[in-house]
């Protein structure tokens, strides 16, 4: 009696589910959406305030509002070379780290490395990648900071309190697990064909490894890299808690230096009304952060995927 | 003959080098395992040491009159100031006095009025009980202020290190098991703070987060897996997620910022839009990782039920779902990990104030745990430092949890087909 061809429940139920299905998978591009649109309406608030160019390309950097408009320096300068350089600096302090170490590690553990020794080390890897970077800022600003000075002034070096350095060393060991993770994937997924190859023209492991395996690794590596770097570009915790925060322009990694996210960080937090040319310059710093990102990760996932077919 | 000769032993001579260099190369990943492996051990045992302490807190036994006057004036600092000045009767002069009061928390009071509250029989009574100490006090017990230190360089005096002593002498201070760390919010003053205020603004935001990305993250992975057709559009939103699971956090703070707080009108620092925020970061995660699950679930199965007539809703659901459930949850715990330590973009959205009632709302302005750690690891007080430590214990203990709740839910269903 409930069962007729006019009632057709089942299909009627059918559409409905899969159109929920449909509306669940679009928030994913809702919030790419979502970041584009608000990142670039304010940005572009900002830069009718303050013109684009002096941004990019402006050295000076010190977005202080006047409390009274005829304050001398009202304006404030927005020039964001010296964040750029910052965060470019710390970077590459920590892919400078992370590399050696995290491709030595994935090397290792893919190919020497026994059973045992692997399922032991490999969690204790994780467990650095899963420890929020909080805690990393609070040891760099805490033990790392003060001994790095402790150690320069013992050698005569001036270390500043808040140098690119300890931020850096900290980050790289921060992002050290996400490249030996993905080094040892395509290290294992190198044919062992091409290693018995090489083992018959009678190579050692390190000369196979070094002359046929990492070669062949090599773009799915130099991938696993740019995805680093695009984390070391946006880490925001340990930067905000153990970089400057004033803008300085230098090459020294002992130094403090100041960058893009801890400036966004800096110029949101507290209490300040919404239409200031100083809040709005952190959403042109989110959108720059942004595209850097999403520049890095497009080809970093377009190698990694590319070198995956090679060889399925 | 001779030119062969040297030939194997030009290679003899070479062999040496080249293992030499193996040996090297394999101790090179040696290395860089010990560096990364003691970096963790390092870090976690300084963060251990310096928070250890932070469980226990200096108590002193203080006789305390519960006297009329003083309750009705609502004075009760003022009946811990009297009890002080019975304990040090010698103690004279308005500024010693006041160096006197300074030894014990502002908090004791507050123990007094909620010892009050629950008995209120107590009043005219005498009673001897255990109040907290001032911070400086506090870490003078644990030895982090060293008594042998010129006085100018330490932040207490000898003559308040001499009644310390003398209460040493009569046992009337110790260190007692921190119970307010975990029972009260934020505090100006170190010896009052606690997480639970922001223990609870992460669970509130931790239950938001859940709501929205577990459903979202588990249809949109069902839709792309088992009905999307190949076309522009499935493709487009494969490649938003994996982009957006390698968006920095504070991009979507920044998003949270604009979108839900700028246009949708909705208040600061509320858990509600923290769990918001959350959840669009945490959804690529959940979203891979159901896809892997579904994916591991063989094509018999389907084919099985379609071959007994289900529908393509009903085989998704009777079938297919149940067997990838538990990979489905092991995505969605470690995704919630994630969550529970992001701290950046909780800082966009204002869940960075000073906040000392404990959040019993969605709405209530909260903090959340890592964010408590950030603030707390900006305050000078060494007595906070140690605190933040304490805080990292919490933080990293419920992330172990979570984790090992992950590693043996996929042990214990983990299936090979």
């Amino acid at each position: 009696m409930y069962v007729t061809p006019a009632r057709r429940a089942k299909k009627a139920v059918e559409t409905v589910i899969k159109g929920i299905l449909i509306a669940s998978s679009t928030v994913a591009i809702l919030t790419t959406a979502g970041i584009v649109a608000s990142l670039l309406f304010e940005a572009l608030r900002f830069f009718g305030e303050i013109p684009m160019t002096d941004f990019l390309f402006g050295v000076e950097w010190s977005p202080q509002t006047a409390i009274r408009a005829d304050q001398v320096g009202a304006s404030g300068s927005f020039g964001a070379v010296p964040l750029f350089a910052g965060t470019l600096l710390i970077s590459a302090i920590a892919l400078l780290v992370a590399t050696p170490v995290g491709l030595f590690a994935a090397i290792y553990l893919a190919e020497y490395a026994h059973a045992s020794v692997r399922n032991w080390v490999k969690p204790i890897l994780e467990i650095l990648a899963g420890i929020p970077t909080v805690v990393y800022g609070f040891f760099a600003a805490l033990v790392v900071a003060p001994w790095l000075r402790g150690t320069g002034e013992a050698v005569g070096l001036d270390v500043s309190s808040e140098s690119a350095l300890a931020a850096g060393l900290v980050m790289g060991i921060m992002i050290t697990p996400l490249i030996s993770s993905l080094s040892d994937d395509v290290i294992n997924a190198v044919p062992q064909a091409m290693r018995d190859g090489s083992f018959g023209l009678g190579a050692t492991k390190s000369e196979t490894i070094r002359n046929v395996v990492l070669p062949a690794a090599l773009p799915g590596i130099m991938g696993g890299l740019l995805l680093a770097a695009s984390r070391a570009i946006g880490e925001t915790m340990i930067v905000v808690m153990a970089a400057g925060l004033a803008a300085n322009l230098t090459a020294n990694p002992l130094q403090a230096v100041t960058t893009v996210t801890v400036q966004i960080v800096t110029l949101l937090t507290g209490d300040q009304e919404f239409d200031s040319a100083k809040t709005l310059a952190a959403f042109a710093l989110g959108l720059m952060l942004f595209v850097t990102t999403l520049v890095l990760n497009v080809i970093a996932l377009h190698i990694v995927k590319k070198y995956r077919e090679q060889y399925d | 003959m001779t030119d062969s000769l040297s030939k194997s032993e030009r290679i003899q001579a070479g062999l040496a080098k080249r293992y030499r260099a193996e040996k090297r190369f394999r101790l090179y990943g040696i290395v860089a395992i010990a560096v990364a492996v003691s970096f963790l051990a390092v870090m976690l045992t300084a963060i251990g040491v310096r928070g250890v302490g932070a469980f226990q807190q200096t108590h002193v036994a203080l006789t305390v009159t519960f006297d009329e006057q003083h309750i009705q004036d609502n004075d009760w600092q003022g009946i811990v100031k009297a009890a002080m000045r019975e304990t040090f009767p010698d103690v004279g002069n308005r500024r010693d006095k006041r160096a006197l009061y300074k030894l014990m928390s502002s908090g004791a009071g507050f123990d007094l009025q909620n010892m009050y509250r629950d008995d209120a029989s107590l009043a005219g009574q005498v009673r001897t009980i255990w109040l907290p100490s001032s911070d400086d006090i506090d870490m003078l017990m644990k030895g982090a202020i060293d008594r042998n230190a010129p006085e100018d360089d330490r932040r207490v005096t000898d003559q308040e290190i001499s009644w310390v002593d003398q209460w040493l002498a009569n046992d009337a201070i110790e260190l007692q098991f921190n119970t307010r760390l975990f029972t009260s919010g934020d505090s100006r003053e170190p010896e009052l703070a606690g997480i639970l205020g922001a223990f609870m603004g992460s669970l509130l935001s931790l239950s938001v987060c859940f709501l929205l990305s577990f459903p979202l993250g588990i249809m949109t992975a069902v839709y792309l897996e088992e009905f999307a057709p190949k076309n522009k559009w499935t493709d487009l939103i494969e490649v938003n997620i994996n982009n957006l699971a390698a968006v920095p956090s504070i991009v979507f703070g920044l998003l949270g910022l604009a979108v839900f707080l700028n246009f949708f009108m909705l208040p600061r620092s509320a858990p509600v839009v923290g769990g918001m925020v959350l959840a669009l970061m945490t959804l690529p995660t959940i979203i891979i990782a159901a896809r892997a699950a579904l994916r591991a679930v063989p094509p018999s199965i389907r084919e099985a039920a379609f071959g007994m007539g289900a529908s393509q809703v009903q085989t998704v659901l009777h079938h297919v779902l149940p067997l990838a459930m538990p990979g489905m949850l092991t995505g969605t715990i470690i995704g919630m990990a994630q969550a529970l330590g992001e701290s950046a973009p909780l800082l966009m959205i204002g869940m960075v104030a000073f906040i000392v009632d404990i959040p019993a709302s969605f709405v209530d302005p909260a903090t959340a745990l890592p964010v408590q750690i950030y603030l707390w690891a900006d305050s000078p007080e060494r007595a906070f430092s140690e605190r933040t430590a304490a805080a990292i214990i919490v933080l990293v203990g419920f992330l172990i949890v979570m984790n090992l709740v992950a590693v043996i839910l996929r042990r214990r269903f983990e299936q090979r087909w």
